[in-house]
């Protein structure tokens, strides 16, 4: 068990309205404390009118505790759930550019395939990776190709979700995506 | 039907009930101006300065329990206005403040008088709004006068681009507001609320400690019959001043860095502390972990993010003050149905006597002077004359702390001061929204010389919109409160504090169509305070008075409050004080 008041990493998932400004409201928050947000991805949920954001902040229980609280009384969050203690499966996605000379390439491709990552851009000198997995694989990757000469290096952020059959959002019928087929100017189109 | 966006804005004030609006025109709200010349049941006050349209809402918000709301055009207006928003952040004051905003097609462009106006008051409001379409306006405007007086109450800005005010819109007016995002908890939780009675019933030095949330609440009445049912001892915050008479036996007057001796040693040595609509800010804590250390304590709070924000509390109770205090007197009362056992009835007597005992030591007490007008004296007279029915309204500083500690406060709703930002030149503006809002009642701002210079200007606009605000300057030529910390923590380097002879408030009062008056020995102020009462215009009293004095007792910052100095330090004291980081 974890001292409270050891600072550690914490997951925290928020449903939020999706609006403009909320952003810019979420980060303020922590800003505004000095707290530090290590990661944040943002994306849509089914239902295009919630947000759901995915936070990895740094804190002992005091400042995650305050920090949650905040979160909740901001009026635009619907929802704030810490994963940390929950079971919950996190992934990251990273791009990497890295050096391929003639000498490492075949070495760059067998690492590549152990962390099951896929070469998506090649070119005579440098290969462009794409892993995905939780932080400490990614870690392990980036840590081996290092020697090789990593150029450029992308990461999306954590995105996580609770492990299980219960649901975080409430349950919302897809909206359909206007198909190509579905617009009567585009003849013969085999969808 | 169809209608101006303006015309909205005004249809919506109306429904929603309002009306009277602070504000001052420009660019960019000229619309709604246009559209308030023959617009019937809505009173606007022209405002000097634009902080003063904020603060006058407050002052209405604040007295009147509605909500109050202010007007301003756009960019310098809006910047303006920040600080009164933020004040009323920080006291939970509902208020809704409508600025004007250069046309959609012109945001982001560097336009004439325009500001990131949503952008800067993100962190000042509980929510804000910036209407892109105006179909919006009747949906937004109802949701942000729900927002702002629901939950813990707070200001709430909505932004207005002038094309939306221009361009005609079907008024959509939703039946009731509906926030799935929004469902603040105004029902304690019963577990909680039986675990607080049971340790109230076996409490043997149990202390009320309560603050603005019972006025926001209206729960002064539940608050007495609580203490008075388990004969509890009171203290209030600089923002709970009110909510419990003065002069009742259970009271203990203010707590706090420049509280009562007795309200202090009292919350020090309790064993079970009452937090009601309090937020533990570090004026009434001091040192955070020397505050109220053998207390258990119980936090009845509508905030869940003020609990265990600064102290740590042992029931947390989360919901409207009111509701909740009256299921904690029928779970109270239940559980004092049986007698208590006697080393609790003994330890309460004792309890009592101690309290007593500090009452009757250590009073708030000043040294008289016939030569000299003291300060305090001039909030005694105040207090007097006026038996505790008048409005009143403070600016920040030294004569703020002694009208907190002299006043006789009676009644909830007529007690305006900046607690949480602590705004100078906040009275008089404030005490204008209060006239306005109590037409015929007695509104007196008793501020400072340096604090009122602040705002001086809205003299004219009490003038002329027939605001008969009573203001008493306790003038010490210089910022007071600055000069006392400088006097007792800075070993007498005196720097920047003075506000020698100019203006002269008494023809600066008369330039601005009211009536001066001035004070300069202690024999002249009851006479100069009736003369001011009797007189229907607005009035300044300008009351010189003794420079050296200083408020005591003080809680030097960093301190526990058990660390109050109850006289000016002596060198020794103020040597070691020197020495250490926290000051004393």
């Amino acid at each position: 068990m974890q001292n409270g008041n050891e600072p550690r990493k914490h997951t925290i998932a928020v449903l939020v309205e999706n609006k403009f400004g909320v952003l810019s409201r979420v980060a303020g928050l922590f800003s505004a404390r000095g707290y530090n947000i290590e990661s944040m991805s943002v994306g849509e949920t089914l239902d295009p009118s919630i947000s759901r954001m995915t936070l990895v902040v740094r804190g002992d229980e005091f400042v995650i505790e305050q920090a949650t609280k905040q979160l909740h009384k901001l009026i635009d969050v619907i929802k704030v759930t810490d994963l940390t203690d929950e079971s919950h499966v996190e992934r990251e996605l990273v791009l990497i550019r890295v050096n391929a000379e003639p000498s490492n390439r075949a070495e760059i491709l067998r690492t590549a395939d152990i962390f099951r990552a896929r070469v998506v851009d090649v070119t005579p000198v440098s290969f462009v990776l794409e892993a995905t997995g939780d932080e400490g694989k990614l870690e392990a990757l980036i840590e081996l190709l290092r020697p090789m000469g990593i150029q450029e290096l992308v990461r999306t952020g954590k995105v996580a979700i609770a492990r299980g059959p219960k649901t975080r959002v409430r349950r919302v019928e897809a909206p359909r995506k206007p198909r190509v087929a579905d617009d009567p100017r585009v003849v013969g189109f085999a969808d | 039907m169809k209608m101006a966006g303006a015309r909205i804005v005004l249809e919506c004030l109306k429904r929603q009930g309002v009306d009277l609006i602070f504000g001052l025109p420009g660019g960019a709200v000229l619309p709604i101006y246009d559209a308030l010349y023959d617009f019937e049941g809505l009173r606007h006050i022209l405002v000097r300065q634009e902080a003063a349209a904020g603060h006058a809402a407050e002052g209405y918000a604040r007295t009147s329990g509605r909500v109050g709301v202010c007007l301003v055009t756009s960019g310098p207006a809006a910047t303006n206005l920040v600080t009164a928003l933020q004040d009323a952040m920080m006291d939970s004051i509902p208020i809704v403040a409508f600025t004007g905003q250069v046309p959609t097609h012109l945001i982001g462009n560097d336009a004439f008088q325009e500001a990131d106006n949503v952008g800067i008051t993100r962190p000042c409001t509980k929510h804000n709004f910036l209407v892109k379409d105006g179909k919006d306006l009747g949906p937004i405007i109802r949701e942000a006068f729900h927002i702002a007086s629901t939950g813990r109450p707070g200001p709430v800005h909505v932004d207005l681009p002038k094309d939306v005010l221009v361009k005609e819109w079907d008024l959509v007016w939703p039946a009731q507001v509906h926030m799935r995002s929004y469902n603040p908890n105004y029902d304690g939780h019963p577990g909680q609320i039986k675990r607080a009675a049971k340790l109230l019933a076996r409490a043997k030095k149990p202390v009320l400690y309560v603050g603005g949330g019972v006025i926001s609440a209206d729960a002064s009445a539940e608050l007495r019959e609580l203490a008075e049912m388990a004969q509890i001892p009171l203290t209030q915050t600089l923002m709970g001043l009110g909510s419990f008479p003065m002069e009742h036996p259970l009271s203990l007057d203010m707590l706090g860095m420049h509280g009562s001796y007795y309200a202090n040693m009292a919350v020090h040595h309790s064993d079970v502390l009452v937090a009601v609509g309090a937020r533990f800010d570090d004026r009434v804590t001091g040192r955070v972990d020397a505050f109220a250390p053998h207390a258990e304590i119980i936090h009845i709070d509508i905030d869940p993010s003020s609990i265990s924000k600064n102290i740590k509390v042992d029931v947390p109770i989360v919901g409207d003050c009111r509701r909740v205090l009256v299921k904690l007197v029928e779970a109270l009362r239940e559980e004092l149905r049986e007698e208590p056992a006697p080393a609790i009835r003994e330890g309460r007597r004792q309890w009592a006597a101690q309290i007593a005992e500090w009452k009757r030591d250590f009073p708030f007490r000043y040294e008289w002077s016939d030569d000299v007008v003291k300060p305090q004296h001039v909030v005694q007279e105040i207090s007097n004359a006026t038996g505790g029915e008048a409005f009143i309204v403070t600016g920040v500083g030294q004569h703020q702390m002694w009208a907190a500690q002299y006043y006789k406060f009676k009644h909830p709703r007529m007690w305006c001061t900046s607690g949480g930002l602590g705004t100078m030149g906040y009275g008089l503006p404030t005490a204008m929204g209060v006239q306005a809002a109590n037409p015929g009642k007695l509104v007196i701002n008793i501020d400072g010389d340096g604090s009122f210079q602040m705002n001086s200007q809205e003299l004219a606009t009490c003038f002329t919109e027939g605001l008969p605000v009573k203001t008493v300057i306790i003038n010490n030529s210089g910022h007071g409160m600055v000069r006392q910390w400088q006097r007792i923590i800075y070993k007498e380097r005196y720097c920047a504090i003075d506000l020698p002879g100019v203006p002269d408030w008494v023809r600066l009062a008369e330039a601005y169509g009211c009536v001066g008056l001035r004070v300069t020995k202690p024999s002249e102020v009851v006479p100069a305070i009736e003369k001011m009462i009797s007189t229907p215009a607005p009035v300044v009293l300008d009351v010189c008075v003794d420079k050296d004095e200083c408020v005591f007792p003080m809680v030097p910052a960093g301190g526990a409050n058990t660390d109050m100095i109850l006289e000016p330090p002596t060198r020794e004291v103020r040597d070691k004080a020197a020495k250490s980081q926290t000051g004393f």
